[in-house]
């Protein structure tokens, strides 16, 4: 059974939710095709609720330890590790980065980021199509937390699933590279619509694929109108300045929201110490 | 096929409500899901079956009552209504929208015995 949050144990439910216990007046008009004989109970719960109650822990203690989180989501074969080996080398020497990888099998990704330099950690799903925040959370206890960093969460190579499983992260970002079709946001309205940036990447190759930019774009847009948008290519290097700055942003912002949060903590202590000094 | 997992987080809230409320069999699971939620309602249904299996909801059927998708369009500063995420505004043809609602997956309600 696992300790933290009871996992392993049919009792376990990590965190309490209200319920209404009113049984509906049978006269009551409802939105049912049949003549309900049973009791009824009334549930109004998120399916997903479980998985929300982990992602707020996790959210929680990337706050407390100023985490910039994020959930990198995008088809297999999009160039995320790659992408991760070259952030990890360019940003590793400025601040703690670590990075968790999701993968059905294999422990090879983690590998590679390993060598690149920073602490990696490995969530075989088996048959699994996405990560969870509880499975985040346990990866989480495998790896040094990088206070005042970056936390890269590789999800599962997959534009479907993983849209609806929020692992705390501060933004879900969409890599898309040039070798796919330039359709992808439209027919994964759902991932393009819950990421807040997109990365073009293997920009490189342009020259020799039929890859319409800014039809891509376009319909990337038309699915999500705040979604930023950064082109790159990791294997070359260009455009990564702005990737990298995107994300020094992000790091800095949090950890100012850490600084105005214990700011705010030791102000009330003080007046409190001031109040009861006598 | 994360239909299997949103099954198991219906099952895991039934069983819970079952220990907590005293019922031993659920007849009926009533879910609400958003038009522009990200579930392939057959694939729901084929999960469902499965994962209802040796649980208090083992013969329970699945009552899927399906909610609009409404938007908010920051060009005509209107309520819309739409159905996909790359619809156009209805009324000026934009997509400088927000979502309002339609992504809902919840479960609403449960006939229990």
């Amino acid at each position: 059974m696992c300790v933290t949050c009871g996992c392993g144990t049919p009792e376990a439910s990590p965190h309490d939710h209200e319920h209404s216990h009113d049984h509906h007046d049978r006269s009551h008009p409802h939105p049912h095709s049949h003549a309900p004989t049973g009791r009824l109970i009334s549930i109004e719960q998120d399916i997903l609720a479980k998985n929300a109650g982990f992602a707020g822990e996790n959210r929680r203690l990337f706050a407390a330890r100023g985490v910039f989180a994020l959930n990198l989501v995008s088809s297999p074969g999009s160039g995320k590790t790659t992408l991760l080996s070259q952030t990890v080398r360019a940003l590793g020497t400025e601040f703690p980065v670590a990075v968790i990888g999701g993968d059905q099998q294999t422990a090879n990704d983690a590998e590679r980021i390993r060598a690149a330099g920073a602490p990696a950690v490995q969530i075989n799903t088996g048959k699994g199509c996405h990560l969870d925040a509880h499975g985040v959370g346990h990866a989480l206890e495998q790896l040094p937390l990088p206070e005042g960093g970056i936390l890269f969460i590789e999800n599962v190579g997959n534009l479907v699933c993983p849209a609806d499983f929020d692992l705390g992260e501060a933004h879900k970002v969409v890599v898309l590279s040039v070798t796919e079709g330039e359709d992808k946001p439209l027919k994964y309205a759902n991932m393009f619509a819950a990421a807040d940036l997109m990365l073009l990447n293997k920009i490189d190759l342009l020259p020799h694929v039929d890859f319409d930019v800014a039809q891509c774009l376009d319909y990337a847009r038309r699915v999500n109108s705040t979604l930023q948008i950064l082109q790159l290519s990791a294997r070359t290097g260009e455009g990564m300045a702005a990737w990298l700055d995107w994300l020094r942003q992000g790091q800095q912002a949090t950890l100012a929201q850490q600084a105005a949060r214990l700011e705010a903590e030791l102000a009330a202590v003080r007046a409190r110490l001031a109040r009861t000094a006598g | 096929m994360h239909e299997f997992s949103l099954c198991e987080g219906i099952i895991d809230t039934v069983t819970t409500q079952a220990r907590q409320q005293g019922f031993s069999r659920v007849r009926r699971v009533w879910l609400e899901i958003g038009e522009l939620a990200n579930v392939e309602l057959e694939a729901l249904r084929f999960a469902f079956e499965i994962v209802r299996q040796d649980t208090t909801a083992a013969d329970a059927e699945l009552d899927i009552i399906s909610l609009p998708g409404r938007a908010h369009c920051l060009d005509c500063a209107q309520p819309v209504a739409v159905q996909q995420h790359f619809d156009p505004c209805p009324l000026c043809g934009g997509y400088q929208w927000r979502l309002v609602s339609g992504t809902e997956l919840r479960i609403k309600e449960l006939e229990v015995e």
